[in-house]
Parts: C-alpha cells; structure tokens; sequence
C-alpha cells in the first residue's frame, strides 16, 4: 500500500512537472528534501538519546510495572475472555504501558507475545480471536503520554511551544481509545446476534 | 482549557522528577542506566534517516511540481463543508498506513505552515495521537500466524476516522483557528 503511493506521489509529481514546466522545481525539491530529511533526524537524535535514557531508568527501578498495576484492572474488564492471571494479561498490559510512554520498540515484542498468547487461548486456530482484536483495536487507536518525536521535530522548526500539543493529544487519544472500544463491542455483538461467536 | 495547557508544560517535567526520585529509592544507578538507554535513542534516529529521507523526497516532489496544489483545491470546496482544512488530507491518508512516512509528512506541514499555526498544531495532534493501524495489523497478526482478521481492520480504520474529527475538533476550540 505505502510502496503504491510513495510511487504515485513521484511518478504523478514527475509527469505533472514535465506538463506544467515546473521541472527545474522539481529537480531542486529532490536534493533540499532528501538533505532536510537528513537534518531532521540529527535533530531528534537529542529528544530521543534523552527519553530513552529515562525510560530505561524507569523500567529497571520497576516504576513501569507498578503503571502496570495501575492500569491491570481496567485492562482486565477489556477482555473478559482473558483470565487475570493469563500471561497475555501481563503482555497485554506491557505492551499498552510501552505504548503510553512512546517506546514504540519496547511495546511490539511485548505485542506479539500478547498475540501468541491469546492464539494459544483461542486452541491455536488462524482466525482472529475476539480478544485479539480487542487488542488490535487497542493499539491501533494509540494511547500515547508524550509523544516525543512529535515535540523533537515541532522544536527543529522552532516552535514557541514544542510541548503544548501534549494535553489535546491525550484528549484525543482518549476519544479514540474509547472509540475503538465502543466500535469494537459493537463488531463483536453483530458477529453474535449472526451466531459467528 | 487553561488545565490542558497547564497539563502540556508539567507532564513532561513531572515524569522525569518521578523516574528519578523512585530509580534513586531503589538504588539503581541512574547515570549509568540513562547513558546505556540513551545509546538506543541514538541508534533510533539514525534507523528513522532512510524513511524520512524517501518520504520528504516523494512528496517535496508532489508538492514542487504544483500537482499538490491542484489536487487540494480540487477537494477543497468538498472538504470546507465540513471543516476539515484540505491540507491535513495527505497526512490523513498516510497515517495508518506507514508511521514513518506520516512522520515525514507532518514535518514537511510543520515546515509549510510553522508548528503553531492551525495546521501546524493539528498535524502534530494527528501524528501523536492514533498509531499505524496497517503496521500494528500486518506486524501482529502475521508474526503469529493469523490469516483470518475478522472485523480488526475495520474496528481500526473506524478509530483512525474518529481521531481525524476529534483532533480537529479539539485543536479548535482549544487553540482557535
């Protein structure tokens, strides 16, 4: 999908050029934006060689596991097909933990495991699990704390104010987490009133 | 609104001060472990370089060529019924499908319009706040072996809808346009 519009963007941009003579444009774009592109990067190196600092500070003293505990009894009432005590509960919980601190790395080995887990609950079958798709829907709808790459790129172009997107952020996350789970609940009581589940 | 602001300058400072103050009651060594975990900050953005790099060409392309142009004012008169502003339209598109490329995108709207402009703030709310629904989808399910995904595209491409009109709802009356 990204390879067919990636193409299209250079391809149309190409041959719209050469029509409407805006090719010397074109020539320029290719080198600035592959040197902006370039620069942008070293820009983040900062933000990112910083909060990763941190966080790993914080996952060793524990403190990720006790948001964990935090988070464990809301999560649990997410998937009730999920006993508590379940390994994928603990990935499941991980991995949304990872997620919420932006250390997109750290959340998707802990993802994949939640999922090798929830199939071995599902008997192994290769179709998706209601829960497994509870928790797709979970991550897709992203609940991020600090988005820092955002804030990193935000300051490379000299904002007055590189953080203050983070309060709508987690507005809007919250909007779409809850969302997702309404959309979700309301696939699965379709699915059911069919008698797929 | 004045909490959300507030909300915004203190979390940040507010986590690091908690990181530090429970890693020190734990007796971790704290220098040590942040310069051991920063090293993979390091290794992250340089990995970022090559998408960045693809993406920023491919619509620094788009753009120059004027077909960007062409295509925004097309959808524009459409798009204003609703009050959704054409220009988030590319990011919009992109953002389930690739993160990185999305990255790109936002960067070059925040370089366009300045990151605190309506745009600007909007595209930054966008790109942090709903995750690649394609990615998460094709890494987790293929990593184990699910061929039949039942309703999780759909579940998430709904929520990537809700994320469109809720970032722009929220930047408006929070910011103003």
């Amino acid at each position: 999908m990204v390879n067919i519009i990636w193409v299209a963007m250079l391809v149309v941009g190409i041959v719209y050029a050469a029509c409407n003579g805006t090719m010397d444009k074109v020539n320029q774009a290719v080198f600035n934006s592959a040197e902006e592109g370039v620069t942008l990067c070293l820009g983040l190196i900062s933000i990112l060689v910083f909060w990763l600092g941190m966080m790993r500070i914080a996952e060793k003293s524990g403190l990720l596991t006790k948001f964990s505990s935090l988070f464990r009894p809301i999560l649990s009432k997410l998937f009730p097909d999920v006993p508590t005590k379940h390994p994928a509960m603990g990935y499941i919980v991980s991995n949304t933990i990872a997620n919420m601190f932006g250390l997109g790395n750290a959340a998707t080995p802990l993802g994949i495991k939640a999922m090798e887990q929830l199939k071995k609950l599902n008997g192994n079958k290769n179709v998706a699990s209601r829960s497994m798709i509870t928790f797709l829907a979970l991550n897709t709808s992203g609940l991020t704390l600090v988005p820092t790459t955002v804030i990193a790129i935000r300051m490379k172009y000299h904002s007055a104010a590189p953080t203050e997107i983070v309060g709508v952020t987690i507005l809007v996350t919250i909007c779409t987490t809850t969302a997702a789970v309404l959309i979700d609940r309301f696939f699965y009581y379709r699915r059911k009133r069919k008698g797929r589940e | 609104m004045a909490i959300i602001t507030a909300l915004s300058i203190w979390i940040i400072p507010i986590l690091i001060g908690m990181i530090l103050v429970h890693g020190t009651y734990k007796g971790i060594p704290t220098y040590e472990t942040f310069v051991d975990g920063g090293k993979e900050g390091f290794s992250m953005a340089i990995s970022i370089i090559p998408y960045l790099v693809g993406m920023l060409v491919a619509i620094g392309v788009f753009r120059a060529s004027g077909a960007m142009d062409m295509v925004l004012n097309t959808i524009k008169p459409f798009l204003a019924i609703f009050g959704v502003p054409s220009e988030i339209v590319p990011l919009a598109i992109i953002r389930p499908i690739s993160g990185t490329g999305a990255l790109g995108i936002m960067s070059d709207l925040l370089k366009q319009y300045t990151p605190d402009s309506f745009i600007g703030r909007l595209a930054s709310t966008l790109q942090s706040s709903t995750d690649t629904t394609f990615y998460v989808l094709t890494v987790y399910f293929g990593a184990v072996g699910i061929h039949k995904t039942g309703d999780a595209l759909k579940v998430g491409l709904l929520a990537d809808c809700v994320g469109v009109i809720s970032s722009i709802i929220f930047v408006s009356l929070i910011f103003g346009r």
